[in-house]
């Protein structure tokens, strides 16, 4: 049986994406030598249909490389990802081309993932260009108009360009393109870390319609818990490249158990100046990629850490049903 | 302390133009962390330039308003008098500490030069100053990290040096422009609670500048809202949270994802914020209000004052009397 942690529906059905041993390794050179960074490493996680599951980690624990390596954007080093019975790091050129119209991607930036150049109607129908997905010029245009209904926009913004639409537009668009093909899994990477409070709560509320309308499962990368928090159904969070905890939300944000959720938790400012976060919370950061700890990697920031921690990596193992943590003192 | 009145800062010709920031007031005590708060556009940044005197000598420029800090005018005096005031004036710190350094000097001298600028201090004392400004700043090993390059040091240590750099010339007011956004929360918890460490022992007085309402409640004293270049809002930090008076306030606070009251769906605001010039009658965030009556649209708006230091721009505040 996979590694699979996650919910009932997890369980009883089977998962539309499900990723094994993921490793992905990046090589960069220092000083004049080189050096192999483990950007991820050993991650598992089964996506059931209609699922959220939301990644968290901060800056460099490679969660972005998880979502790029399910599509092959990064180059995965070991491990396998099977969606719909196919491997998808085994996959032809061609076979790999298909599978990426049924697993999407919508990135960060909206501002830099559109080119300015072309007009929104025909950023939007890009990807249906490619893979010949119009009958006819009536029929692309049909289709380009009915996807931005989809994302709450109007057809007229298909004559548009980049440059005229505000941030949260431009995010529109990039799930417009993300969903033109009716994908079946969306991989949404910090999508709305560059917008505004209030654009941030639409865009969290139209992903929630579309999951909702299209029975889309969604990877969704974020550095905010209380984002995460909001739209997935499990949490899986991560630090140097592992999973170090996974959960369902509601577990995860009322019981953290891993030391490093803890802190996340803690550290999250919370809008209510009754609970202020107290000075000298932590001041350690996390150790470089190039002088991994050969024990836990969290272990020199941890408040319960042990000798044995420093020696000794903690495996991902289930703690109580559903909900695996790891580290040696839970 | 510092007391900037009548702000405006607009576009266009002095004949013709638009306010991108309109009778901005506002006053910042000693030790005090005033949060101005808003989205983007709503001329919280531009507010901070003007007061900064950085504002360009094309573009947006200074319409009226002024910046008192010990009687001066610290917007109008020229550049030589700037440096020499800046000597216990006022100094700046902005969002990405990389792009604010320099990439191919060592800390260390870049600390020195900005006490060099300010105070001709010889070499030897200054290395010294420089190595305290870095023990401030909670820098572990400072006497090693002064001879590193900003590339060497992680985003945080990097926001820490910028602060190092703004304490070198002994400020009295210090504008942080969202120093913590581009940072991890762990380290941006730690920036914060150093900010607050040197509030309370140095007397520094800080203009914090965010979009995030969470950083608000966790550092600053008082809060200035901002909505389309004006300041909607202003109250004591536990006020606002308790009961913020002005709609855009309560409307922005119930888009916030809540982990402890779970609902699928948040809040959000209708329409799309205002742009400079846009309405030029009346209450800006009129056509968004959940409140808005005609006299809204027609009318200019007054401050309503609600209790001692809590004032909003708005006809029909929440006061907290009506059920």
């Amino acid at each position: 049986m996979p590694l699979s942690g996650y919910g009932v529906a997890a369980v009883i059905e089977k998962p539309i994406l499900d990723v094994r041993e993921l490793s992905t390794d990046y090589t960069v050179r220092r000083a004049g030598k080189w050096f192999k960074v483990h950007a991820v490493k050993d991650v598992s996680f089964t996506l059931a249909k209609g699922e959220v599951l939301g990644i968290v980690g901060e800056s460099g624990c490679g969660k972005t490389t998880v979502g790029r390596s399910i599509v092959r954007l990064a180059k995965p080093h070991r491990g396998k990802v099977i969606f719909g019975g196919i491997d998808i790091f085994a996959a032809a050129p061609d076979e790999l081309r298909r599978l990426r119209l049924k697993i999407r991607m919508v990135f960060q930036d909206p501002f830099a993932s559109l080119n300015p150049r072309r007009s929104i109607g025909d950023s939007v129908a890009e990807t249906g260009d490619i893979h010949g997905l119009f009958e006819s010029r009536a029929d692309r245009w049909r289709q380009v108009e009915n996807t931005l209904k989809y994302v709450g926009l109007d057809g007229s913004f298909a004559t548009r360009f980049p440059h005229e639409l505000s941030g949260g537009q431009r995010q529109r668009i990039g799930i417009a393109r993300a969903i033109l093909p009716t994908p079946d899994v969306v991989i949404a990477d910090e999508p709305v870390s560059a917008l505004d409070i209030s654009v941030q709560a639409q865009v969290l509320n139209l992903l929630a319609d579309l999951q909702e309308m299209m029975g889309l499962s969604i990877v969704f990368i974020s550095h905010d818990l209380g984002v995460v928090g909001q739209i997935s159904d499990h949490v899986a969070v991560m630090y140097m490249g592992r999973i170090v905890e996974t959960a369902a939300t509601r577990d995860i944000i009322d019981r953290p158990i891993h030391p490093y959720t803890r802190t996340l938790m803690a550290a999250r400012p919370k809008p209510d100046p009754k609970i202020r976060i107290k000075a000298g919370i932590e001041t350690a950061e996390p150790p470089s990629q190039l002088d991994r700890p050969l024990g836990c990697p969290y272990a020199k920031r941890c408040s319960i850490a042990t000798s044995y921690c420093v020696t000794n990596a903690p495996p991902l193992r289930t703690l109580v049903p559903e909900r695996m943590v790891a580290c040696h003192n839970v | 302390m510092l007391r900037v009145s009548d702000l405006s800062v607009s576009i266009g010709t002095s004949a013709d133009f638009v306010d991108i920031v309109s009778s901005v007031s506002f006053e910042i005590g000693k030790g005090e962390v005033l949060g101005l708060v808003g989205e983007s556009g709503c001329g919280k940044s531009m507010t901070s330039l003007a007061v900064m005197g950085l504002l360009a000598d094309s573009g947006p420029w200074l319409r009226t308003g002024c910046a008192k800090l010990e009687g001066f005018d610290v917007i109008r005096l020229p550049p030589y008098r700037r440096v020499e005031f800046g000597h216990g004036g006022i100094a700046m710190i902005f969002q990405e500490p990389m792009s604010s350094l320099n990439p191919v000097m060592r800390i260390g001298e870049q600390i020195e030069e900005a006490i060099w600028v300010h105070e001709k201090i010889a070499g030897a004392t200054r290395a010294r100053r420089a190595r305290e400004l870095l023990d401030m700043v909670r820098i572990p090993d400072a006497s090693v990290q002064l001879g590193a390059y900003p590339h060497q040091l992680s985003g945080g240590m990097r926001q820490r040096v910028m602060i190092a750099i703004a304490l070198a010339c002994k400020p009295q007011v210090l504008i942080a422009d969202e120093p913590t956004t581009a940072l991890d929360v762990t380290v941006q918890a730690q920036i914060l609670s150093l900010l607050r460490e040197l509030c309370d022992s140095l007397g520094l007085s800080i203009l914090f500048i965010t979009h995030d309402l969470g950083v608000v409640a966790q550092l600053v004293d008082r809060v200035a809202v901002m909505y389309a270049g004006r300041i909607v809002e202003t109250a004591v930090v536990a006020q606002l949270f308790e009961r913020p008076a002005h709609p855009y306030t309560e409307a922005l606070m119930a888009c916030l994802p809540d982990p402890a009251h779970y609902s699928r769906r948040l809040t959000t605001i209708a329409g799309h914020a205002a742009k400079p010039g846009e309405v030029t009658k009346g209450c800006a965030f009129a056509p968004r209000c959940r409140k808005v009556a005609e006299i809204c649209v027609t009318n200019s708006v007054p401050y309503e004052q609600l209790s001692g230091d809590h004032r909003a721009l708005c006809r029909f505040p929440d006061t907290g009397l009506q059920p």
